[in-house]
């Protein structure tokens, strides 16, 4: 390749690079060196303290909740809603009176705009006459208030949060069964396989690819949860529903202690990471790429 | 080794999809441990004759049985047949092994037995250094193989093939059809074997099923559905060059006789093959033009002002305007009733001929095989 060439090709990538470097690659550096120094406030500028930042991290009981919170909530929602998704979209897979309009009922939730989501599952949990009180109270139950009693609020985040995104992957599991040629399991249906056996032995090994794309995608959703928490219940009670990306906002946009907000990130940052490539070592040897 | 191949059935069989009817009061029997081709031009309804049998699509009339069980309500898994697919549908993610082992996984026999079938069906075909590739690493005949192996390895006693060597280059299929064959004869199972191609169900089968636009044309060994074709549709289909088929009044005197003596007007049936040009004869062929095939050569024309070909020695061709004197003997001549279009018989047919003046006996000419392999 001669010299022109070279040229030419750093110029073409020259505009998503100054992008990707500036509004990514640029700020997340930044966050890990103000991790190293404390917060400056008023006269006071900002100083090098070292590893102090990480050590207060450590000594933190509000972040080792929050860091429980987020695996309870990363483990109750991840599994829970690729299921769901699987499922439905096996569900809505073949053809039937009504199919499309099954279809858009599961891919509603994910359309909807987040307000108007918070909204509906406001009214679900309402104590006094929310509709699962209203229902439970048909039973003779007592109220309840599963977004106000920290026994309860994270669960009842964590519904919303699977029914919201169950629809989601639930797309991206019916275009991957579109591309399995129907012969594969009518050639296993006449080998004597039951349809569950098609399933597990043919079916789902040929949707791993997309799994692992998926529960990609949920691990790095469940680390960035902040929205519903904003709506629902603001972090509270306690603490009791309040995640990691929520707790750094906190940190550093109301009470503006930016260096701790900073050192907070880096650990986020690192955990998706390896995260990330957790999952691909692990996928890579049980999946099948065509 | 094997069991015995067993027979099936099919009993007005109907298959309609909205709008579309594939498959129209079907009536067949496939006798045990046969080779049965099922033959007829794309979209008569072939793959879903097969897929019927195997219990992947339920008939909207009719019945099935086998081995005199009626079968029609029992689903694919239960009907103790395999299948081989035109497309294969190995599937992606397993192993060469895997795939051909996977009917006897399912049906969990031990790994032992299973790991020896594995090795004689290898051997077999030949499989042995391809067992732990993937299907996607094989070329396409050492595919076509592996979905043979999936089919056979279970032993059953029937097996569907829906074009299984379409995909295949012409030489690779002429030995596969060789192989298919001899394994069939070895293994002693029904075969029902679907194609397109008239050259593949003729070389291989025991019996032909001719199909067209969802119905049974006519069931018959290669030879027979060659020397006596049933109707205008067969005897076209089956031969390459097709027939000739001419209304009865184009053949001049001849045509008036043999229309007489059968009371009702008629179509002529003349291979190609079968005409010769002869000194003396009422029946002229006015050559329009002549396509050279080497050893021998089509001379296209009219016969009466129809259209017909005739298969002259490569050597001499005739010119474009040459008017040819052609006969024919009475024992290559085909009679079809002009509006069913089904096979008649005429008595006396030598006679009409003698009384004509024409030669009775099998004129002599060039004759190759009719059979040429279609390309596609
Ligand atoms: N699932 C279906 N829905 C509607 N019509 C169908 C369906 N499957 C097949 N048909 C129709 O039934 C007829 C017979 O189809 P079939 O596949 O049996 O033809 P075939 O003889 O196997 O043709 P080919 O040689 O091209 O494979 C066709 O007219 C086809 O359009
Ligand atoms: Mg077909």
């Amino acid at each position: 390749m001669d010299r022109r060439d070279w040229v030419y090709g750093w110029l073409l990538v020259l505009p998503a690079m100054v992008f990707l470097g500036l509004f990514t690659h640029l700020p997340a550096i930044a966050t890990i060196w103000n991790s190293f120094f404390s917060t400056p406030r008023g006269r006071r500028p900002k100083l090098f303290v070292g590893l102090e930042n990480y050590q207060r991290l450590l000594d933190d009981p509000v972040f080792w909740k929050v860091m429980v919170n987020n695996l309870w909530f990363a483990l109750g929602t991840i599994p829970l809603s690729i299921a769901l998704a699987l499922i439905m979209a096996l569900s809505v897979q073949r053809a039937f009176a009504g199919r499309a309009l099954v279809r858009m009922a599961y891919f509603t939730p994910t359309v909807l705009p987040l307000i108007a989501v918070a909204n509906i599952w406001l009214f679900f949990y309402t104590p006094g006459f929310g509709l699962i009180d209203q229902i439970t109270g048909l039973f003779g139950l007592g109220q309840s208030n599963l977004l106000g009693s920290p026994d309860t609020a994270l669960f009842a985040v964590m519904a919303v949060t699977v029914w919201k995104e169950a629809g989601f992957f639930m797309i991206f599991y019916l275009a991957a069964l579109q591309t399995i040629p129907p012969h594969l399991g009518e050639a296993a249906k006449i080998e004597g396989a039951p349809t569950g056996t098609v399933f597990w032995r043919i079916t789902f090994p040929l949707l791993m690819p997309t799994t692992l794309f998926v529960s990609i995608n949920a691990v790095i959703n469940s680390f960035r949860m902040v929205d519903h928490i904003f709506v629902l219940t603001g972090g509270g009670p306690d603490n009791a529903s309040s995640l990691l990306l929520f707790y750094i906002y906190e940190t550093s946009f109301r009470f503006w202690d930016t260096a701790y907000g900073a050192t907070l990130t880096v650990v986020m940052l690192a955990l998706l990471g390896v995260l990330a490539i957790g999952q691909f070592l692990i996928f890579d040897k049980k999946v099948h790429y065509k | 080794m094997n069991k015995p191949g067993l027979p099936i059935v099919l009993q007005g069989i109907t298959k309609s999809w909205a709008g579309a009817v594939a498959l129209d009061d079907v009536h067949l029997t496939i006798p045990a441990g046969q080779f049965s081709a099922i033959l007829g031009p794309s979209g008569c309804g072939k793959s879903t004759l097969l897929r019927m049998i195997a219990g992947l699509e339920t008939p909207s009339a009719g019945k099935v049985f086998i081995d005199g069980r009626d079968v029609t309500a029992l689903p694919a898994d239960q009907r103790g047949l395999s299948f081989v697919f035109q497309s294969y549908a190995l599937f992606p993610h397993l192993s060469v092994a895997e795939n051909i082992v996977f009917g006897l996984r399912t049906r969990r026999v031990p790994r032992a037995e299973r790991n020896q079938r594995l090795a004689e069906v290898a051997q077999l075909l030949g499989l042995g250094p391809y067992l732990d590739r993937k299907p996607a690493q094989l070329s396409g005949g050492q595919q076509q193989r592996v979905a043979l192996g999936r089919a056979i390895i279970a032993k059953r006693a029937i097996c569907l093939m829906d074009e299984p060597l379409s995909n295949l280059d012409a030489k690779l299929r002429q030995t596969m059809r060789a192989e298919l064959r001899a394994l069939q004869q070895q293994l002693g199972f029904t075969m029902v074997y679907v194609t397109h191609d008239q050259v593949e169900a003729i070389t291989m089968a025991d019996q032909v099923v001719l199909m067209n636009a969802g119905r049974v044309e006519q069931v018959a060994a290669p030879d027979a559905l060659y020397l006596k074709p049933d109707t205008v549709f067969a005897a076209r289909f089956i031969g390459t060059p097709a027939m000739n088929i001419l209304p009865a009044a184009a053949l001049g005197p001849l045509g008036q006789g043999l229309e007489q003596a059968a009371g009702r007007p008629l179509s002529v049936g003349l291979r190609p093959e079968a005409l010769v040009h002869v000194p003396q004869s009422p029946v002229v062929l006015s050559c329009t033009h002549a396509e050279y095939l080497g050893a021998d050569a089509l001379a296209h024309g009219h016969i009466g002002g129809h259209r017909a070909v005739m298969r002259v020695p490569g050597a001499d061709r005739p010119e474009p305007g040459t008017q040819l004197l052609v006969s024919f003997a009475p024992q290559d001549l085909h009679l079809f009733d002009f509006a069913t279009e089904h096979r008649t018989e005429v008595a006396g047919l030598s006679g009409i001929f003698l009384r004509l003046g024409l030669p009775t006996a099998k004129p002599t000419g060039a004759v190759a095989s009719p059979f040429k392999p279609k390309d596609d």
